[in-house]
């Protein structure tokens, strides 16, 4: 073998000139590398360990090749076996519910949201990982924190997120009368007006959509002052703010494209990409696929953070990435090394840049990733963490709140009030005995 | 049934012992246990689970405390449960009500004599044999809000000017659903019922023929009176399908728009399993039961009376 093989003591000589060398390591000098982090890392892999990895099917093609080179420069360093399988978004769920249900099946799961919240019993306390993590690479941001710890112990590790940001075409928006995106609801009410006038409306998904529908209509409810539980978990849905918010979105919808309602997570990007669809509110995908297949729609679209809300400040639900180990598995040293492992920078800096944008990172340093500004439509993504709250909004993180975005209460809100089938009153009150018995425990 | 038969003998004869070793009752029921354990295991058990978890407020990963009819209580004041029980019965009543007819029609068709017989009665099971999942991704594409091919050739037919709303607006979100249902499910009738007509001899219809009946008489009282036993069975299967029917409301709607298309099976998987909630979810299933059982009844109480069987008022 040629390629320089890695040792532990240039691994610890390493630094700046490691990082640099990462992004081209060859297959060879990526498994150099894992043995040598291997003989310095803190936790130690069970001897022949099998592991059984579920995680989210990809939607950047690149993005999953990046991800199974780290696995197999893992399994190769350690000797040991990791069985990745992929399931779409809405099956990775149920699938990981059942593995926690039966204590069996899966070892970790790479899930979505707040997955591991959904039974934080059986996630295995990963705060030794969390905190070298944090060490190594800058800090975690807030909602990292929000996103991975429960009763101050780390359940989950979160990976990163995906933005839920506007997607938008310039030249339309610059005809409806917005030469800038407009940054307050105001200016994003007319924004959105002016595009339907002009035939080129916005939409945004008011199904079953658990992330196109969830991310934005949260942020509505949000912007407005609204929550559907407050600091104590108590349930406040039932507000003047939340009413405020309801006209807002039913503003919006009756200039969307029809057939929001029955929008599922894939028909943004769909009409989107066919040029019907001027404005929605989604993942990076869409501009990743344009590069790919349709440069004309790529070359004229941006993207832009949802606007700041009535008090000036900014908050947004993105779907984030947890990945958690299950408290049954047989290799628990294992999982551990492996998350930490695929989080290094040697690991995580290429996997990044691999994605396009759609990982945005919780960790600190990955910010600085120069993929972030080398295209500048990238960089609203990079910012996610900043504004990222959990689905809990100013309340605690945990199974009640994963339960109530799992079961669409303020997205079937919303939807009832803008459909027309329920006045603001009854859509309310319908929420909130939805949620007072998801939150009654 | 040992028992009763060793009452009614004498007890001079042989010990109860030797009497049961010798009985062929006794032998069966040691040849029936397996079976028996079969069903009580794969049947019975995960049956009673769902029953006694809908008494619970167990979620995923832990198991939960009894609390009565806590579950059904707050289904009972629950709009969106009754909302599903109201779309599952227009589902059913609907979509199965179609299928019977279109079924039977087809039935009749099939069941002359005509070229490629063979091809063309294979050919109708089509939509009964392609997975229900990628029937539904291809009704997806059919009625979807921007790309429907029905609403894009009715506008270049110049019929209508904006695409039809087929999946966002209630109504037409029912009848998109239950129309694909019955797509699905006519052909399972219609070749039922068409095994059903083979059995019915040539010979009636000749000395009806004889006897100067209408192609109507003929029908009404020879071809419907023989063919109802297999209505009943085929009706009853067509229903308990049509009412647990899962997929194809999931790949196409997910329940929505806004609910309108919720069926008790998808509502009690997206609060069972996907919420979390295994108490609910399991009450919405356990909530199922009784309507499945009505409908069991009905044909299994028809198919007992004679009038049913052979077509006759002699009850």
């Amino acid at each position: 073998m040629t390629d320089p093989v890695f040792d532990r003591r240039t691994l610890l000589k390493g630094g700046a000139t490691l990082l640099a060398a990462a992004a081209t390591m060859s297959a060879d000098q990526l498994l150099g590398y894992a043995k040598a982090w291997a003989q310095a890392s803190p936790w130690k892999p069970e001897a022949g360990a099998k592991i059984n990895l579920l995680r989210w099917k990809r939607f950047v093609e690149a993005e999953d090749t990046a991800f199974m080179k780290i696995v197999d420069a893992f399994q190769k360093a350690n000797n040991v076996t990791i069985n990745v399988s992929n399931e779409s978004y809405d099956d990775i769920q149920p699938k990981a519910s059942v593995a926690a249900n039966t204590g069996q099946g899966l070892d970790m799961v790479w899930g979505l949201y707040s997955l591991p919240f959904l039974f934080p019993s059986k996630c295995t306390d990963v705060s030794d990982v969390a905190d070298y993590l944090a060490k190594k690479c800058g800090g975690w941001t807030d909602s990292g924190k929000t996103y991975g710890m429960y009763n101050g112990k780390w359940i989950g590790i979160p990976v990163a997120a995906t933005g839920a940001l506007i997607n938008y075409r310039v030249a339309a928006a610059e005809k409806a009368g917005h030469k800038e995106f407009p940054k307050d609801l105001g200016g994003f009410a007319d924004l959105v007006k002016g595009l339907n006038k002009n035939g080129t409306p916005a939409g945004m998904a008011m199904g079953h959509a658990s992330g196109d529908a969830n991310t934005w209509l949260y942020w509505a409810l949000w912007s407005h002052g609204g929550n559907l539980i407050d600091k104590d978990n108590k349930v406040v849905i039932n507000s003047p703010e939340t009413a405020k918010s309801l006209e807002y979105v039913k503003g919006l919808y009756d200039n969307f494209i029809p057939g929001t309602a029955s929008w599922n997570d894939a028909s943004n990007n769909k009409a989107f990409l066919a040029g019907q669809l001027y404005l929605t509110v989604n993942g990076i995908s869409v501009y990743v696929t344009a590069k790919k297949e349709n440069q004309q729609i790529a070359d004229d679209m941006n993207h832009a953070h949802l606007p700041v809300g009535t008090d000036g400040k900014s908050r947004e639900l993105h779907l984030g990435f947890p990945i958690l180990i299950f408290n049954f598995t047989k290799f628990p040293q294992t999982c551990k090394a492996f998350t930490a492992f695929m989080m290094e920078p040697e690991q995580f800096n290429p996997w990044v840049e691999a994605a396009q944008g759609y990982l945005s990172p919780f960790l600190k340093d990955y910010e600085k990733n120069p993929m972030w500004t080398a295209d500048p439509k990238n960089t609203p993504y990079r910012d996610v963490a900043a504004t990222a709250m959990s689905p809990a909004g100013v309340g605690q993180m945990g199974e009640n709140a994963a339960a109530a975005i799992a079961d669409f209460v303020v997205v079937d809100m919303f939807a009832n009030y803008c459909t027309g089938r329920e006045d603001v009153k009854t859509a309310m009150s319908s929420a909130e005995r939805a949620a007072k018995r998801i939150f009654r425990s | 049934m040992t028992t009763i038969q060793m009452q009614g003998q004498t007890h001079s004869g042989p010990s109860t012992w030797q009497r049961l070793r010798t009985s062929r009752n006794f032998i069966a029921l040691w040849f029936m246990l397996p079976a028996a354990a079969f069903l009580i295991l794969f049947l019975a058990y995960p049956l009673f689970l769902g029953v006694w978890m809908s008494f619970t407020d167990a979620r995923i990963g832990r198991a939960g405390i009894f609390v009565g009819l806590e579950n059904y209580e707050w289904l009972w004041g629950d709009s969106i449960f009754w909302l599903s029980v109201f779309n599952t019965i227009l589902y059913t009543t609907v979509a199965s009500a179609i299928k019977f007819a279109v079924g039977l029609y087809l039935a009749l068709l099939l069941n002359r004599h005509m070229p490629f017989k063979a091809i063309i009665r294979a050919a109708v099971l089509v939509p009964f044999i392609v997975p229900t999942v990628l029937s539904a991704i291809a009704f997806w594409w059919i009625y979807d809000a921007q790309f429907s091919i029905i609403s894009w050739s009715l506008i270049k037919l110049g019929v209508i000017h904006e695409n039809i709303n087929f999946l966002g607006d209630d109504n037409w979100a029912r009848a998109s659903v239950i129309f694909a249902n019955i797509w699905r499910g006519v052909p399972f009738v219609a070749i039922t019922l068409l095994a059903g007509l083979q059995t019915v001899s040539p010979s009636l219809y000749e000395a009806a023929t004889l006897d100067g009946a209408t192609a109507w008489q003929r029908f009404r009282y020879i071809t419907y009176p023989l063919l109802t036993p297999i209505i009943a069975v085929v009706m009853t299967f067509s229903v308990l399908f049509t009412f647990t029917d899962f997929q194809l409301i999931w790949a196409l709607t997910r329940g929505g728009p806004v609910n309108a298309t919720h069926l008790m099976a998808t509502l009690s998987y997206q609060r069972g399993i996907l919420s979390g909630r295994l108490g609910e979810g399991a009450a919405i299933a356990t909530a199922m039961i009784p309507f499945l059982l009505a409908a069991i009844a009905i044909s299994w109480f028809g198919m007992q009376r004679r009038k049913w069987q052979q077509g006759t008022d002699n009850d």
